[in-house]
């Protein structure tokens, strides 16, 4: 499996860019937040019908949610990476941007987001649809634009210099080299994302949002439902369904997408991991899609080269007088954007300002309690996955068995399981640290497992000959030549790891149980609560110290890391 | 009749140390049937050269006429194969070649059937629809030429195509392009050919330009009258061969230059490889053909050349109409035992080269001998790029610690005196 999630190669420091893109996002937050007073009338308490007999329909409502959520991702990612790829004067603020955007948690964009929505279709069902969709889409895009860009960046020279003497146009050049070039990291970045989709899911169909509830009918809601009626069977109903569909994905779908992906390696080297899929096989020789490729998808593709090959050559010979025009649109775009973080910028001022020292004080302490248990729950993490991945890994044919399971344990949402684990160990003292460490554990540990098995694997098999020669020992063998080895996978991980517990906070400090709201103190249980009763000033100060806390320890901590790996292995 | 013409084409980049010349003032032109070759060492810009002349590089200075018009974008009439094949992997050998008539826009009919056609020309048939990754390094180049050649341009454009490939491979290649084009079966009018390898210019191009190397300067333009196919080891050949290898090793104008300005650069070539050159020519009576020695060790003059410049500045070995001849000093060297070449090379060393000779007085300068390596790589960036000081230094490194003059830790990128040593008088023979 290669490096994909975050790949900290291309970073920069701590800038003031950062600091405007902060103010950025508050002031997004605050300025929508505001319609709030003016929108808040009060909906219908919505029921959810439990019977078992209607899973099969509820999961179809929710994979309906998360692939509207993919599209609008898959599009978002185009538009975001390409132009952070291509203007560099956006670059400067879309990359940084990227990076605490993906450090804020789903239910801190829910106020906005909700109010901007419901402001366009008041008191209807599709405004709620439209919220639980955009949810789901924070959580999942921002690996994904990370994935494009990167691959953008990174296509090879002569490459791009045949496209141009061949004389390709942008059209042409996307669908030939742009994008598969990109496709590899694009499609493990999808299945990541889904992943992070079903674990989110829960509180993207049921939320409470000043003090009312909503539910969207959706196997997330059921679950959600199922807890707080303290129902075990139907978890358990719900759980077994949750796991028959995404096996059914990873079977159908992405295993198909990941061998057929193959084809887009760089490389021309004969590589040891290849992924086979029989469902694949079945697609190829199926009649179905061989007529759409011949009768739609191939004349489509035909019609549309016409089109574009005619449109930009007339587009040339237009705007050869008028090379004006696109700097106008950069001066408007530009400055659009310089009055939106203007704007934004006073907004969360007058927001942050309204927030009492006494506040402040307890998200600091609130943050302090937070990081505790995510550092807790990234070193337990660490402790076995990193003796199993390393011997995963360095094994080929433990690598082929252990894969494939581990992906799709991985990929069932541990939030799913959570009220569970809560039930048991919520007589206990200090149970909801010990759970909230646990769901933490649950959710992040298997970004460290993938990354340290990909990590093994990359060990090159004459330094495992040269080592077994020297009659190394197991502790001599770790220092010299596996943890120097693994050294960049586990910081790719780790940032991940801890990214991603950060964001589980929100759901594993603060849970409504047996019709019991139980929390601890932190700052996801802070966040997730001040977004239920509409406290949008504390909402905004926890999620921004949240968001300073993760990137601060993304650079202070991992990234120096990874550049020492890099001098080490160069 | 004139299709392509250089005008004072100048390429420099500016760095926060200074700026460097990549290519100064190039003027050619290139005619109807013309078959030319852009030959250097690396460094001398040639690849930029061709690149510019196909108008993916922009010069500082300088315009490019593509039959008579100034190119401004893309120049509309070249076509070009890349070294390393530049071919897209997801797409099939014909998909390959048709994607340039895709983009101008060629129904799909008219598209498989030229691109045929230039498969079938390039000796491909069969593999249409495989993929890149399956064919081997000779095929996959030829799938590059087919992609060229089914644009139909008027110029190709050739960047280093056979350097890439084993040598067999190549010579098959580089043959099968030979006969297309004196047969005339491709409709290209001209072919500029960039190469490091003397042999490869000679036995295929008409012209050939030698272009020097920091800046790329034209040094000479050499007109090839002998007829196809040529034969290797006929005199004439040869003597073609000696005549560009005495051009490129003899000292042009810059370096005299640089020795006035006390700049001092040496050669990148290891102890060890100098070492292994004085002793084959010793065993070869003291004399060797540079070329003849070049072919022996299947070496390019890139890499053989730099080792020439190091024996000839250290004084182990002078070079004379394309003939490598070793000194006294060169065959004392070849002769002695390990420590006696130390001491040799030690002495040599601190004579010819006055940067090591300054690393080795700061070191003594400093009450604790070590000085880090930014140093020095910050003396040297004063007049070379950053990424020439890089290598200048680690050159001067590499000679330093075999004449035990300092020594180098790796880990603290520092040079050090070791302690045991005594002090060395740098004064004695000044």
């Amino acid at each position: 499996m290669p490096r994909l999630i975050w790949s900290p190669v291309k970073y920069r420091k701590f800038s003031i860019g950062d600091i405007i893109i902060l103010l950025f996002i508050g002031s997004i937050i605050y300025s929508i937040a505001t319609l709030n007073t003016i929108y808040s009338k009060p909906t219908q308490q919505i029921d959810l019908d439990l019977s078992p007999l209607k899973l099969p329909l509820y999961a179809i409502l929710s994979l309906i949610r998360m692939i509207f959520a993919y599209i609008i991702s898959l599009i978002f990612t185009i538009v975001y990476a390409y132009a952070a790829a291509y203007k560099k004067n956006l670059e400067k603020i879309l990359i940084p941007l990227l990076d605490i955007f993906q450090s804020i948690p789903v239910l801190s964009f829910l106020p906005p987001v909700f109010m901007a929505v419901i402001s366009l279709f008041p008191g209807s069902k599709i405004g709620l649809e439209i919220t639980s969709i955009i949810l789901i889409f924070t959580g999942q895009v921002w690996n994904m634009v990370f994935s494009f860009y990167q691959s953008l960046i990174s296509i090879p020279r002569d490459l791009r210099e045949a496209a141009k003497l061949l004389k390709l146009n942008p059209w042409q050049r996307f669908w030939n080299l742009e994008l598969p070039y990109a496709a590899i990291g694009l499609i493990w970045n999808s299945m990541m994302s889904w992943a992070g989709g079903w674990f989110f899911l829960m509180a993207c169909e049921m939320f409470t949002l000043t003090n009312q509830n909503f539910v969207l009918p959706g196997i997330g809601s059921y679950l959600s439902f199922s807890a707080i009626k303290g129902d075990l069977t139907k978890i358990f109903y719900g759980l077994f369904t949750l796991i028959i569909v995404i096996i059914l994905l990873d079977q159908l779908v992405w295993r198909p997408l990941l061998a057929w992906g193959q084809k887009f390696k760089i490389e021309f080297i004969q590589d040891e991991e290849t992924y086979e899929s029989r469902v694949l096989l079945w697609y190829r020789r199926s009649r179905i899609f061989e007529f759409i490729k011949n009768h739609i998808s191939d004349p489509l593709k035909e019609r549309l080269n016409q089109f574009f090959v005619r449109y930009y050559t007339e587009k040339v010979l237009k705007t050869q007088n008028t090379p004006i025009l696109p700097k106008i649109f950069n001066i408007i775009v530009s400055t659009f954007i310089g009055l939106l973080i203007l704007r934004g910028a006073f907004g969360l001022l007058n927001l942050l300002i309204k927030l009492p020292i006494s506040a402040w004080i307890e998200i600091i302490n609130a943050g302090i309690l937070t990081l505790l248990r995510v550092s807790l729950a990234v070193i337990i993490a660490l402790l076995w996955t990193l003796p199993l991945g390393v011997k995963i890994g360095m094994n080929p044919k433990l690598s082929k068995i252990f894969q494939p399971i581990v992906q799709i344990v991985a990929s069932i949402p541990a939030t799913a399981i959570f009220p569970v684990i809560v039930m048991y160990l919520l007589n206990l003292p200090g149970g909801l640290n010990l759970a909230s460490i646990i769901l933490m554990l649950l959710g992040t540990q298997w970004y460290l497992l993938f990354n340290i098995i990909a990590g093994g694997m990359s060990i090159p098999k004459d330094l495992i000959e040269v080592a077994k020669l020297l009659k190394l020992n197991r502790k001599e063998q770790w220092k010299i030549l596996i943890l120097p080895s693994i050294l960049p996978y586990l910081v790719t991980g780790g940032i991940t790891a801890m990214g991603g517990a950060f964001n589980a906070s929100i759901v594993s400090e603060y849970i409504e149980f047996q019709n019991k709201v139980i929390k601890i103190k932190g700052l996801g249980a802070l966040i997730t609560e001040a977004s239920s009763t509409g406290n949008n000033a504390l909402l905004a100060g926890s999620t921004i110290t949240m968001a300073i806390m993760v990137v601060t320890i993304n650079r202070l901590f991992w990234k120096r890391l990874f550049k020492k790996s890099e001098e080490l292995l160069s | 009749m004139e299709l392509l013409k250089l005008e004072n084409i100048t390429v420099s980049f500016t760095f926060p140390e200074g700026t460097v010349t990549v290519l100064d003032n190039i003027n050619f032109t290139v005619n109807e049937r013309d078959f030319l070759a852009l030959l250097g060492p690396s460094g001398s810009g040639k690849s930029t050269l061709l690149r510019i002349i196909a108008g993916l590089i922009k010069p500082n200075k300088g315009k490019v006429y593509f039959k008579g018009e100034e190119i401004k974008d893309i120049n509309p009439g070249v076509a070009m194969v890349f070294q390393n094949f530049a071919l897209f992997p997801w797409l099939t050998v014909l998909e390959n070649v048709e994607l340039g008539l895709k983009a101008k826009g060629l129904p799909p009919e008219e598209r498989r059937k030229k691109a045929t056609e230039a498969i079938d020309l390039i000796g491909l048939d069969g593999f249409e629809n495989a993929y890149p990754k399956e064919l081997s390094g000779g095929m996959r180049q030829r799938v590059g030429f087919a992609r060229a050649l089914v644009m139909e341009p008027d110029i190709l454009l050739l960047d280093e195509p056979f350097s890439a490939l084993d040598v067999l491979t190549a010579e098959n290649l580089r043959n099968d392009l030979i006969e297309l084009w004196i047969e005339k079966r491709i409709p290209t009018k001209a072919i500029i050919l960039v190469t490091h390898s003397i042999e490869e210019a000679v036995y295929m191009a008409d012209r050939i330009i030698l272009l020097s190397k920091d800046p790329g300067r034209m040094i000479k333009e050499i007109r090839i009258d002998l007829p196809h196919w040529r034969d290797k080891k006929s005199q004439e050949f040869l003597e073609i061969v000696d005549e560009i290898y005495s051009t490129l090793t003899g000292k042009p104008l810059e370096k005299i230059l640089w020795k006035e300005k006390r700049h001092i650069q040496i050669p990148e070539a290891s102890v060890g490889s100098i070492t292994g050159l004085v002793e084959l020519v010793n065993d070869l009576e003291g004399k060797a053909d540079i070329y003849k020695l070049g072919e022996e060790l299947l070496m390019d003059v890139e890499d053989l050349l730099p080792i020439v410049e190091a024996c000839e500045l250290l004084g182990f070995a002078e070079v004379k109409e394309g003939d490598l001849i070793l000194t006294e000093a060169g065959k004392k060297f070849a002769e002695a035992d390990v420590l006696e070449r130390k001491e040799i090379f030690k002495t040599l060393a601190i004579e010819k080269v006055p940067f090591l000779k300054q690393i080795v007085k700061v070191l003594q300068s400093k009450s604790n001998h070590k000085v880090p390596r930014a140093f020095f790589l910050d003396l040297l960036r004063k007049n070379l790029t950053p990424k020439e000081a890089e290598r200048q230094l680690d050159t001067l490194i590499d000679w330093g610690r075999y004449a035990e003059l300092f020594e180098y830790d790796d880990d603290k990128d520092e040079l050090y005196l070791p302690e045991t040593s005594e002090l060395i008088n740098l004064y004695s023979e000044a």
